[in-house]
This record gives C-alpha cells, structure tokens and sequence, in this order.
C-alpha cells in the first residue's frame, strides 16, 4: 500500500525584504517578493528522504494562500514532490493561524494521508504552533521540532531535542510531522527537476470544495485582533570606536559606566 | 476577582523564572492560579504563593512524561474547566507554545504567541509583540473566546506579592490521544553551570568569526567574567563549533538580556531576529560595515582575538 505524504507548505515574504504590514493590519504580501519558506524546505526534504526508503509513496504538497503561493508549490514539486494542491479563495484574506489550521486540516482530510510533514515555523509569522494545532484538529499524534526523522511499519520515530533533553519519540501513523533546520540540508531543485514539475499536476481547491463557511476564515473569522502595529524606533545610533590597542579597555569602561560591572 | 491560569515551567519542583515573571503579568488583569505538572509539582508551592498564586493546582500521573505534550494538554484543560478562568498563560517554551495551541482549539479560544508584554485593556488583555525580526511592535487581544496567551522570558519582572498557594489536588483523565506519542528515550542536556540563554542578564555570543571550536573559549571566559550565557550565530553552530542549543536567532532562541555582546557576528537579519529587543547591544566585529553595527550602543571595530581577551582581562582587573 502506498504511503501519502502530505507536506504543508507557506509562501513568505522574503525576510530579507522590507516587510510591512498593510492599512488592515495584516502581512503585506503585495510589495515584497515571495518565495517557498526556508524552513518548509526542509519539510520537504524529508519528506523526499522518507519517500525514497517506502515501498511506494506519493508526495503532496499543500499551500494555503494568494495566487503567488503557486511558486511555492512550484519549487517544491521540482524538488521532488509529486503533486500539489492550492487552496485559495478571497475570504481567506487575514486568516488567523485558526482559520489557516481549519483550512489545511479539511484539505488534509480531503486529500487522504498516512503521514503530514510540517517546517517548524513559518519564516513571516514565525508562531511554530500549526503543526500542534493541525494534530489535534486531525486527531493524530503530534511528532514535532523532530531533528531526525524515519518511518518504517507504519511507525514514525524521531529525535526532538528540546531545551533541557533530547527525547526519541515514537507514534503510529497516520501522524504530524514537524521537522526543524537541524534535520538535513535541503536539495537544489535540479534542471530535471524545474522541467518535470511544469508538467506535475496542481489542484486549486476553494472553501466551498472544503465545505467551509466565508465567516469561518479570513479577518472576520480571526480569533484574534491586531490593533496597533508601529515600526520600532530606530535604535539611537550608538558609539563606534576603532581598536587602536586599547578597544577592549575602552569597551570596558563602557560596560562599567552602564553598571554591568 | 477574575482568576487567571499560569502554567508553571519546572524542573522537579524548581520553578523556572519566566513562570514567576508570568505571574506577575497575570496580577495585571485577576488573580493567579497556578497549575503545575508532574514530578515536585507539590513543591513549586512556596515560591508560588511568594510571587502571587492564590492556588497552586497539581497533578503528577507517569503520562507527564511518558508522552509527548498531549497528557499536559488534558490536565491544563482540567484546569481551565475548574476554574473559569479570565485568560491562560503559559511560558513560550516549545512546549508551552504547543500546550497552549492544543488548549486554545478545544476550549474554542484564539491564542496568542511570544508576548513581550501585557496590561489589563477595556476588551480584554492587551499583549504586546514584536514582528518581522523585531522591526515592528504590534498590540494584539483575543477576540473570541478565553484568551490564551505565551509569554516570552524576561517580559517582566520578577515581584514579590505573598498570596494564599494553597494546594489543591486537579483530577486528570486522559484521552485517547494522551498516549499517541511515546517518548522511548531522554538524555538530559548537561548543564554548564552557566545560566539558562533565554532567562539571562548577560548572554555573550560568538559567530563565524570565532573561526573554530577551540577558539570559543574565549568567548566563554568573557561570559564567565560577566556571569553570562554564551550564545552563537548558526554559522557557528553549523559549523559544529558550539551546540544547536545554544543558538540566537529566528531558528534557534530568541532572547532579551539587559545586555547582549555579539563578537564576529555580522548581524543577518535572522540573527537580529532573535536579538533585537534586547536592552543594551555591544559588537566587536573587524568590518566596520557589519550590519549588526546599526543596533549597537557600542561597537568596537577590531579584531575579536584582540579586543575580547583584553575586555575579559579589564573586567576580572575591575571586579578584582
Ligand atoms: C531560514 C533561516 C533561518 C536562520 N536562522 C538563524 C538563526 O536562528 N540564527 C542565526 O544566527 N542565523 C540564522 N540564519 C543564518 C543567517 O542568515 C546568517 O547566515 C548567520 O547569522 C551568519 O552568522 P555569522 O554572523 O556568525 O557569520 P557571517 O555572516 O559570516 O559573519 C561573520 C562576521 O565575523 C566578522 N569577523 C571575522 N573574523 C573576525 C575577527 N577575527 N574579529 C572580529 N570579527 C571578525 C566578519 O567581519 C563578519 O561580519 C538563518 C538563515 C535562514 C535562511
Ligand atoms: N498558509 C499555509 N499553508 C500551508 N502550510 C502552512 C501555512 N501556514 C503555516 N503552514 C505550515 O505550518 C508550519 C508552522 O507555521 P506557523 O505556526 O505559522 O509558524 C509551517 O512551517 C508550514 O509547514
């Protein structure tokens, strides 16, 4: 029997752009460039990994977002990935990470899976809970921050190593996956790759084919509201002194005048 | 008096600071009660009471640890239903954050993630948080249902306000999910004797300039002579110079010391990310063109080999 994989997949705004929120407060994703989030390259990375070692597996990817998001579905089929899904719809606009769980869990089920492989966070948001959040709307146990990841039998096993432990974890599929930057290097996309993914096929699914209601998602269904966001002032522009010998002294006294000594 | 939920981070009893800064944050908008989990929850007791709680509520059952996350989603659970609480807050640890997330979906409440800061609003708790790598700070409430609310470490200070901490005894029952992720194995990180990276005062980072394992001695002695944390960039944990651990930035800790020294960090932004907010910012780097020299309040343009043994030397002279 085949192994579905579904791996969950953001477009960011580039963070090396300059990001801005919009009038409404949510992320503007108009005026920086895009691109697959760094962090759910490795998602599928792994997901490729685990790919190759099954019998036969089949790779999804799924995004959730603007018309752009098809970029990122893009690079991750001429990774290696097999087919893609795109849920997109107007009302989705400002959806809270709720309204995103609710989206994806429905497409997951839609879908069919044995196994759904998440980054640890997304690059713009960077909350690191959807992963959590989606296993428990799933119903499915929650194998997340995973380092090192293998499926075999129909078991998953990984290595999540956390603040005060490393701990190896075990569960049954179907599971939730979440695989941080620690868990492999991800793969260029190759030329052979980039040319078979133009003829992969990507499905575009709207919340009416999720059975979902408008006022369930977007700003409206947010269970959270934004009311202020000010850019952080500058930081006053500090001291710079060039070391003539005596740069560690000097910095010293520094330290000392701000009683850190 | 409105109640609020805090869930207390510990280790066998000992509880971790940023659970007494929550707890003065919680003082802001009810009355604390705090729910600690597992082995030595008992014993959290005294500190809590000292800091604020009116109840300690406890639960130890073997799940707590032999599953991932879901069994302290229950109890937490449990809690919130006993006491009908006006908010919850939980540490923003990986786990706080996840434990939080699970509750919020099933008592139907949004949740919101990584608060710097929080005061008592008209509609509700006003959370205060920082975006896009620390360049924009946004006020944020929950609009539907109990606020559930992370709390990053050093929002707050830590206050003494004596309270009742009387224990009480939570009744847990697990569901079917509690036992979904088995944890077959634990190796506890070993200690340093240095303080916790995201609870410190001082923390001291090297990166790829430090060129090498064996040269982050010396940024660990500069740490030991302010009694600070050490911290690396990912370059320098990619390289294998210094643990993952141990890493500052978007995909390692973020923290928010009274006083950050970066030394042969240039300053990308997902480095800053995890920096940014912190108080007073302190760069030695030999390109005077780094981009971490735009947040400092001193820099030295130099070499790191030069100037930070010299700075090491001048503290421990000072402190004698
Ligand atoms: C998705 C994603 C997540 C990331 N997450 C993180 C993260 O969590 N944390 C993080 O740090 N980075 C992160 N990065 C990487 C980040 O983009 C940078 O690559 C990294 O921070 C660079 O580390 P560095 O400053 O040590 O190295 P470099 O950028 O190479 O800078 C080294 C600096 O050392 C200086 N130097 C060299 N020798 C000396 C000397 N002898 N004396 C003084 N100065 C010297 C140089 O002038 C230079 O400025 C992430 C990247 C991505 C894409
Ligand atoms: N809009 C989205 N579409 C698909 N996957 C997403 C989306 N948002 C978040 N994810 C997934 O959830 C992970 C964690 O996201 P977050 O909790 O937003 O930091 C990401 O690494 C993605 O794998």
């Amino acid at each position: 029997m085949s192994l579905r994989i579904v791996v969950c997949v953001k477009y960011v705004p580039d963070a090396t752009g300059d990001r801005q929120f919009t009038e409404d407060l949510t992320v503007n994703r108009d005026d920086v460039d895009g691109l697959l989030s760094e962090l759910d390259e490795y998602a599928v990375e792994q997901a490729l990994q685990i790919a190759d070692e099954a019998d036969d597996a089949e790779i999804t990817v799924l995004t959730v977002g603007p018309e752009d998001a098809k970029d990122a579905l893009r690079k991750a089929l001429s990774m290696g990935a097999d087919k893609a899904i795109h849920v997109e719809d107007d009302d989705l606009h400002g959806s809270d990470v709720m309204g995103t769980s609710l989206v994806l869990a429905k497409a997951i089920e839609k879908a069919g899976y044995d196994l759904v492989i998440t980054g640890m966070a997304s690059t713009d948001g960077t909350m690191g809970v959807l992963p959590a959040i989606l296993a428990e709307r799933l119903g499915v146990p929650q194998v997340t921050l995973l380092s090192e990841v293998k499926v075999e039998d129909g078991t998953v096993t990984g290595r999540r190593d956390g603040d005060t432990a490393s701990e190896q974890l075990e569960a049954s599929l179907p599971a939730l996956v979440s695989v941080t930057d620690q868990s492999g290097e991800a793969r260029y996309p190759s030329f052979k790759g980039i040319m078979a993914a133009k003829k992969k096929p990507v499905e575009s699914w709207d919340l009416s084919d999720l059975d979902l209601e408008s006022d369930e998602v977007g700003l409206e269904g947010s269970w959270t509201a934004v009311d202020s966001a000010a850019q952080r002032p500058a930081r006053t522009a500090g001291t710079i002194v060039k070391d003539e010998g005596e740069g560690g002294k000097q910095l010293a006294e520094f330290l000392a005048g701000q009683k850190f000594i | 008096m409105a109640e609020v939920l805090v869930y207390v981070d510990h280790v066998d009893g000992a509880v971790r600071k940023p659970t007494l800064e929550l707890l003065t944050l919680a003082r802001r908008i009810g009355e604390p009660v705090a729910v600690a989990l597992g082995a030595g929850a008992d014993a959290t007791a005294a500190v809590l009471a000292e800091h604020g709680a009116v109840k300690v509520l406890t639960a130890d059952a073997p799940e707590f640890t032999e599953y991932l996350v879901v069994p302290k989603v229950d109890a937490l659970q449990a809690a919130y239903e006993a006491v009908s609480p006006a908010a919850v807050l939980v540490p923003s640890s990986a786990e706080g954050k996840e434990i939080a997330a699970r509750l919020a979906v099933r008592i139907g409440s949004g949740i919101i993630t990584d608060a710097i800061d929080l005061e008592a609003g008209d509609e509700g708790p006003v959370a205060t948080q920082s975006a896009f790598a620390a360049s924009f700070t946004t006020k944020s409430r929950v609009s539907k249902g109990t606020p559930v609310i992370t709390v990053k470490p050093n929002s707050a200070p830590v206050e003494a306000a004596p309270a009742a901490g009387a224990v009480e005894a939570l009744a847990v029952t697990f569901g079917a999910l509690a036992t979904g992720t088995k944890v077959t194995a634990r190796t506890p990180r070993e200690s340093t004797g240095r303080p916790e990276l995201t609870e410190a005062a001082i923390v001291v980072s090297g990166g790829r300039g430090v060129n090498g394992a064996e040269n982050f001695h010396i940024i660990e002695e500069l740490a030991d002579s302010l009694g600070a944390a050490v911290g690396a960039s990912r370059a320098a944990v990619d390289a294998g110079w210094y643990p993952h651990s141990n890493q500052v930035g978007q995909t390692g800790k973020s923290v928010s010391p009274q006083l950050y020294i970066a030394s042969g960090i240039s300053g990308a932004i997902q480095h800053r990310a995890g920096m940014q907010t912190s108080k007073t910012i302190v760069a030695i780097n030999k390109d005077a063109e780094a981009p971490i020299f735009d947040l400092v309040d001193y820099g030295v343009v130099g070499d790191l080999f030069a100037v930070v043994p010299q700075l090491t030397g001048e503290i421990k002279a000072r402190k004698g």
